[in-house]
């Protein structure tokens, strides 16, 4: 939304940034699901150019050189983390680095980088052009400013919503008309979730951060279908690099398919819960660390809902007894009821 | 007069060098991490896991984190070699690691530092992958089953041999060690079994062929002394240089 709508501002904070830091050269990193946005940001760059607000001598300010380039990426969730976005745009795969060294001291090509979200440039502009005391009085005392919300899922009014550092989760849910909910994905997948509880808890640093995401389910909505879904979607976007969170949520995204499909015993939230854990305080970067959340955060809140979906056993194995067989009836050609193995329940 | 520069190491004293990881600190003063991805001779990656310290009481990789004056490091916790213990059992059932039947076996740093660390079973579900063995090299084997993407082949290759024969692709659980050649193929590319990439695997998924079982099981590296021996005891001219 502020690219489409407020490119100018951002590129403004971006080159306020290049103005203090005195950096030559800036790159907006667009992912390339956001294609389409391309050209239209080609032409903002330009009409800068021609205004002198990028290139050479900015507004006449001799040695204030400044431009901008576009660097599309493949749309890998981890390279929206500061170092991981770095490798890819020096071209490398994208994962993250070790720290420290930190991008303000080694970044882009190991020179000082500053990154930051197009919010973040935003609001600098708007700073610039209203002052710090004007941006101070929005929010609360450890959360300044505002911040944008992309409303989405079980609510009359989805879209892009944007309020002072402070607001509690029950006014966002009055505004977008959302009823009958049972919780909210505050943050994104690697946020929290939360419950009709906790409505009066507020959104700042101090209490519920987030990106900017916020999905709304009501009590129609199988929580653990969400978190299975998001399960899956932690181990497709894992990088790779380390073994945690490699190994680890694939091994969550199978315990997750395990419970949902009726085969988890109470041995296995035991497992998922210590693995979980284990991910969070052993992977290299915030996607690991993250990436149990909503596991934790639900089986936190409604236990009751994930007891209910387990088996009375003490134990159940984890492969499918009847899936196994599927290669030996394949090469006997046979198909019968007695090829068939039932899995065992008590 | 200098002020020599320290670490608290599980409440020991221990000095450092400018510059120093706290791996290399701990190393210098006789204290074994457990590690598989890092080498003395490589830069430090960072990416196993296994040495995964508290520093100041956040989790660190002792290989890539500097050491600095004052630090309170925990390295032989209960805490901690339980981590490691996990770490070891996930790259156990993410690959196919048969020992018995492998011609490492004995000289394998992962199966070491599993005896190290008490690891007595995979304790997850073994994932079986299927991923594809190279034969292709007259006088190499690659064997995908047993990597563990420690990427030291890819950074000696790159590094030392100047021939970057080596790569990850995929992602997640699917990243697999690719080879820089049109075809893929080992047999292709320009490695050579006198290359320092043939020589660095941990594991036994790079294997210099005509070799396997010129020691007996019983007489291997780790048959004399414990991983953690082995590592203090490294000479960096013969690092590697340990075929079965």
């Amino acid at each position: 939304m502020l690219l489409r709508s407020h490119a100018h501002q951002v590129f403004e904070g971006m080159t306020l940034c290049a103005a203090v830091v005195g950096a030559k050269r800036g790159f907006l990193y667009l992912r390339g699901e956001y294609l389409a946005l391309r050209a239209q940001l080609e032409t903002v760059l330009a009409e800068r150019r021609r205004l002198n607000l990028l290139g050479v001598a900015i507004l006449g300010r001799p040695e204030f050189d400044f431009d901008i380039e576009i660097h599309l990426g493949a749309g890998a969730y981890i390279c929206g983390e500061e170092s991981a976005l770095i490798e890819s745009l020096e071209g490398k795969r994208g994962t993250p680095r070790n720290r420290p060294p930190y991008p303000v001291t080694h970044g882009y090509l190991g020179r000082p980088t500053v990154v930051n979200n197009v919010e973040t440039f935003a609001a600098a502009a708007a700073i610039g052009l209203r002052g710090g005391a004007w941006f101070a009085a929005h929010g609360t005392e450890k959360s300044r400013g505002s911040k944008i919300l992309s409303i989405c899922g079980d609510c009359a009014r989805p879209g892009i919503y944007e309020y002072d550092f402070g607001v509690t989760i029950a006014q966002i849910l009055q505004d977008c008309g959302a009823s009958n909910i049972f919780g909210v994905q505050v943050g994104g997948p690697s946020g929290v979730f939360i419950g009709e509880r906790e409505f009066d808890r507020r959104l700042a640093f101090e209490d519920l951060a987030s990106g900017g995401s916020f999905m709304i389910f009501d009590k129609t909505r199988d929580v653990l279908e969400i978190v299975r879904n998001f399960t899956h979607f932690f181990a497709h976007e894992s990088c790779g690099f380390c073994t945690p969170c490699r190994v680890g949520t694939a091994l969550l995204r199978n315990a997750l398919d395990k419970l949902c499909a009726g085969h988890a015993a109470a041995g296995d939230l035991v497992e998922i819960s210590k693995l979980g854990q284990f991910i969070r305080a052993t992977s290299h970067c915030g996607l690991g660390q993250t990436a149990a959340n909503p596991i934790l955060s639900t089986l936190e809140r409604f236990p009751e809902i994930y007891q209910a979906r387990l088996k009375s056993v003490a134990f159940e194995p984890g492969f499918d007894l009847d899936g196994e067989l599927s290669t030996a009836r394949r090469l006997t050609g046979r198909d019968d009821a007695h090829a068939h193995l039932q899995q065992e329940s008590v | 007069m200098s002020i020599q520069n320290t670490i608290s190491l599980d409440g020991v004293q221990i000095p450092f060098q400018d510059g120093d990881t706290i791996m290399e600190a701990a190393t210098r003063a006789g204290v074994y991490i457990p590690h598989l991805c890092h080498h003395p001779e490589f830069e430090p990656h960072g990416s196993c896991k296994l040495c995964t310290v508290k520093v100041n009481g956040r989790n660190c990789s002792a290989c890539t984190f500097p050491a600095a004056d004052g630090q309170q490091v925990l390295n032989d916790t209960e805490e901690l070699n339980g981590a490691r213990r996990t770490i070891t059992q996930l790259l156990f059932v993410e690959g196919n690691h048969f020992c018995p039947s492998c011609e490492k076996s004995g000289n394998c740093q992962l199966q070491a530092v599993a005896y190290f660390l008490n690891m007595l079973d995979p304790h997850f579900p073994l994932f079986y992958p299927h991923r594809q063995p190279d034969a292709s090299h007259p006088e190499i084997l690659l064997d995908r089953d047993r990597c563990i993407l420690c990427e030291l082949c890819v950074r000696a290759s790159r590094e030392v041999d100047g021939k970057n024969v080596f790569g990850l692709a995929g992602r997640g659980i699917d990243t697999h060690l690719v080879v820089n050649s049109a075809s893929g193929l080992l047999g292709d590319s320009a490695m050579a079994a006198t290359d320092k990439a043939a020589q660095v695997c941990p594991v036994g998924a790079i294997l210099v062929k005509g070799h396997g079982f010129e020691k007996p099981i019983g007489e291997r590296q780790f048959d004399r002394q414990d991983v953690s021996e082995w590592c203090l005891s490294w000479e960096p001219a013969v690092i590697g240089d340990q075929h079965g």
